[in-house]
């Protein structure tokens, strides 16, 4: 229908010598250009994706015959018939829930700080900042080694616990809780502190009636896709004495541990083919809670999203 | 009352000033009424700019004082400095005193929330709490200790009827403020404001985000509530400075030719009246006549 009354349009109406033409002036050769970048950028998405399904479809292959609740329900076995994880269900449950016990009060509170109290003119505000952001880039084996100097012995010396490793997480995680809850409370519009201050509030009721009800949403997500983190962590945990190989529980904060993707690592580098399906299996399961995590931030972001 | 208002709105503005019978009884009357804010020698910087100097002038008991003038010339930062709002810029310096009864507001004993608990604000655009159009109310009156709940609900009522707003929202008092109209948020910001009784209400260009029925109705309700809460108010509408207010104060922007920098001046400060009719300072006339600005 426009496309007719266009057509249409540009006989009676040109102006006599006018030079107007809509054909493009785009010459083949920046066409083909365009088209290229195009098709490569095509392929380096269906390239990383690719990669991603071929894993997650090898590994289905692998541990589909072994997933069920007997995996979660035993305990790790040399046997593969009664080979499971749920010692390290437990100690991923008491690690990451000690770890965002640690880093989301201390996260969230550093955020307020930055953003509703530091001047940012002053050199060690600037300097927090800095170093905020370069910690988030810090390998987290680092961490790791830092945690066994001065936490798993040195001067704190409580050893391969628990709650070193909950810690030394939580030191991994920290920045990302920071950068997430900033990002939120910045996006809390200024009109509404200037509104509550202007009400004769105080500026720490302003924050707790005001600033974190509206940031809430976005300081959720942050501390979800951050501890979502710290459940798949590894590397910081195998240099800190957490057990590739435990058959019970740990008791207390106190105790020692093992976590899901420990015990990946050990029945993976096990000889045995049927333990190596077990780490697949195990592997479904972790994936399975990242998923349900990462659904929920993002139901949250988008169910609270600009509500002003 | 309100259509009658709307249609001054393009008259000429000496003719509706002209409506008072017998100004000079009336200039008898307001001349004697108590000060409520005074500021001496104010200026106020933003790091080394000087944003405004030396304003003097005086808000008195239950009138409406309007400050005019072109974008730039610090009228709202002369407002802001009435309830310390400018202490939330950073960098923003007061010199020179600004004294509510007497007391100086930016002495080291005089805090800034009681500051604000007695000149409360109303800002450019409305900006009510994302919460119950009840909650928006009670807000001040909680976070200044309020919490008996028969109390809070006659605060709340007394508010709500103070701004206008009770009748077309009882029905709904849980609903979330920010689903009325513009004009409606603006009046819910007003009782909001008036919920911890305050003596002065700041406007900063309250009605500029309205249209014209909702602003009609904001001015009414000033000329309302002027007996019980002084009124300050910045508008870049002649008019309604002309139509409101009993006292006007004109500012002017004036550039430093050296570092090109623009501070604001207050030129005049006098009865709304004589402002619109007989200014004493040629700038006044030509802004007033819409000569420019």
């Amino acid at each position: 229908m426009t496309i007719t009354t266009t057509s249409t349009l540009d006989q009676p109406d040109r102006p006599a010598g006018a030079d107007i033409s809509l054909v493009s002036s785009v010459t083949p050769v920046r066409r083909t250009r365009d088209l290229v970048f195009r098709l490569a950028l095509y392929a380096a998405i269906g390239f990383a994706l690719a990669t991603l399904i071929a894993l997650l479809a090898r590994t289905w292959m692998d541990g589909s015959s072994k997933i069920g609740l007997d995996i979660i329900k035993n305990q790790p076995s040399e046997r593969p018939a009664r080979a499971g994880i749920q010692s390290g269900i437990f100690g991923t449950l008491w690690v990451t829930g000690f770890c965002a016990l640690v880093s989301i009060p201390v996260g969230v509170a550093t955020a307020i700080y930055l953003e509703e109290f530091a001047h940012q003119t002053r050199w060690y505000n600037r300097l927090i900042e800095l170093n905020i952001q370069n910690l988030a880039a810090v390998p987290s084996i680092v961490y790791g080694i830092l945690g066994l100097a001065f936490i798993a012995r040195g001067p704190i010396g409580w050893g391969p616990t628990v709650a070193t490793a909950g810690l030394i997480l939580a030191l991994v995680v920290l920045p990302t809780v920071i950068i997430a809850s900033r990002e939120a409370i910045r996006a809390v519009p200024s009109s509404l502190r200037t509104g509550s201050l202007a009400l004769g509030a105080t500026r720490l009721q302003t924050i707790r009636k005001q600033v974190l009800p509206a940031a809430t949403p976005g300081i959720a997500t942050g501390c979800i896709l951050a501890v979502s983190r710290a459940l798949g962590e590894t590397a910081p945990l195998l240099l800190l004495g957490g057990l590739t190989f435990l058959t019970r529980n740990p008791g207390g904060l106190d105790d020692r541990y093992t976590t899901v993707p420990l015990l990946i690592f050990s029945y993976a580098s096990n000889p045995k083919d049927e333990l190596k399906e077990i780490a697949a299996a195990s592997i479904i399961v972790l994936l399975l809670v990242l998923l349900v995590l990462n659904g929920i931030a993002i139901v949250l972001r988008n169910r609270f999203q600009k509500r002003w | 009352m309100s259509t009658n208002t709307v249609e001054t709105t393009h008259e000429r503005t000496h003719l509706h000033v002209s409506e008072h019978p017998n100004e000079h009884a009336e200039d008898a009357q307001h001349s004697s009424r108590p000060p409520v804010i005074a500021t001496e020698d104010l200026a106020v910087y933003y790091g080394a700019f000087r944003a405004v100097r030396e304003v003097n002038l005086t808000v008195r008991e239950g009138e409406i004082t309007a400050f005019i003038g072109p974008s730039g010339c610090g009228k709202s930062t002369v407002l802001r400095c009435f309830n310390r709002m400018n202490d939330l810029i950073e960098g923003a310096r007061v010199t020179g005193s600004v004294r509510y009864r007497g007391i100086d507001m930016y002495a080291k004993s005089s805090d800034a929330g009681e500051v604000r608990r007695r000149v409360g604000m109303v800002f450019q655009k409305p900006n009510p709490f994302p919460k119950s159009i009840y909650d928006n109310v009670a807000y001040g009156p909680r976070v200044n200790g309020l919490r008996k709940r028969s109390e809070l609900d006659a605060v709340v009522e007394k508010s709500l009827r103070g701004a206008a707003l009770w009748d077309e929202v009882k029905d709904r008092l849980k609903t979330s403020g920010m689903g009325l109209s513009g004009g409606q948020q603006q009046r819910l910001c007003i009782a909001r404001a008036i919920a911890i009784d305050p003596e002065v209400l700041l406007m900063d260009e309250p009605c500029s985000a309205l249209d014209p029925i909702a602003t009609a109705r904001i001015e009414d309700l000033m000329q309302e509530i002027k007996q019980e809460y002084t009124i300050v108010i910045v508008t870049h509408n002649m008019q309604q400075a002309a139509r409101v207010s009993d006292r006007t104060a004109f500012f002017t922007t004036e550039v430093n030719n050296e570092s090109d920098r623009r501070t604001g001046v207050l030129v005049e400060f006098g009865k709304t009246s004589k402002m619109f009719s007989k200014p004493d300072d040629e700038r006044t006339e030509q802004y007033v006549t819409g000569r420019f600005g």
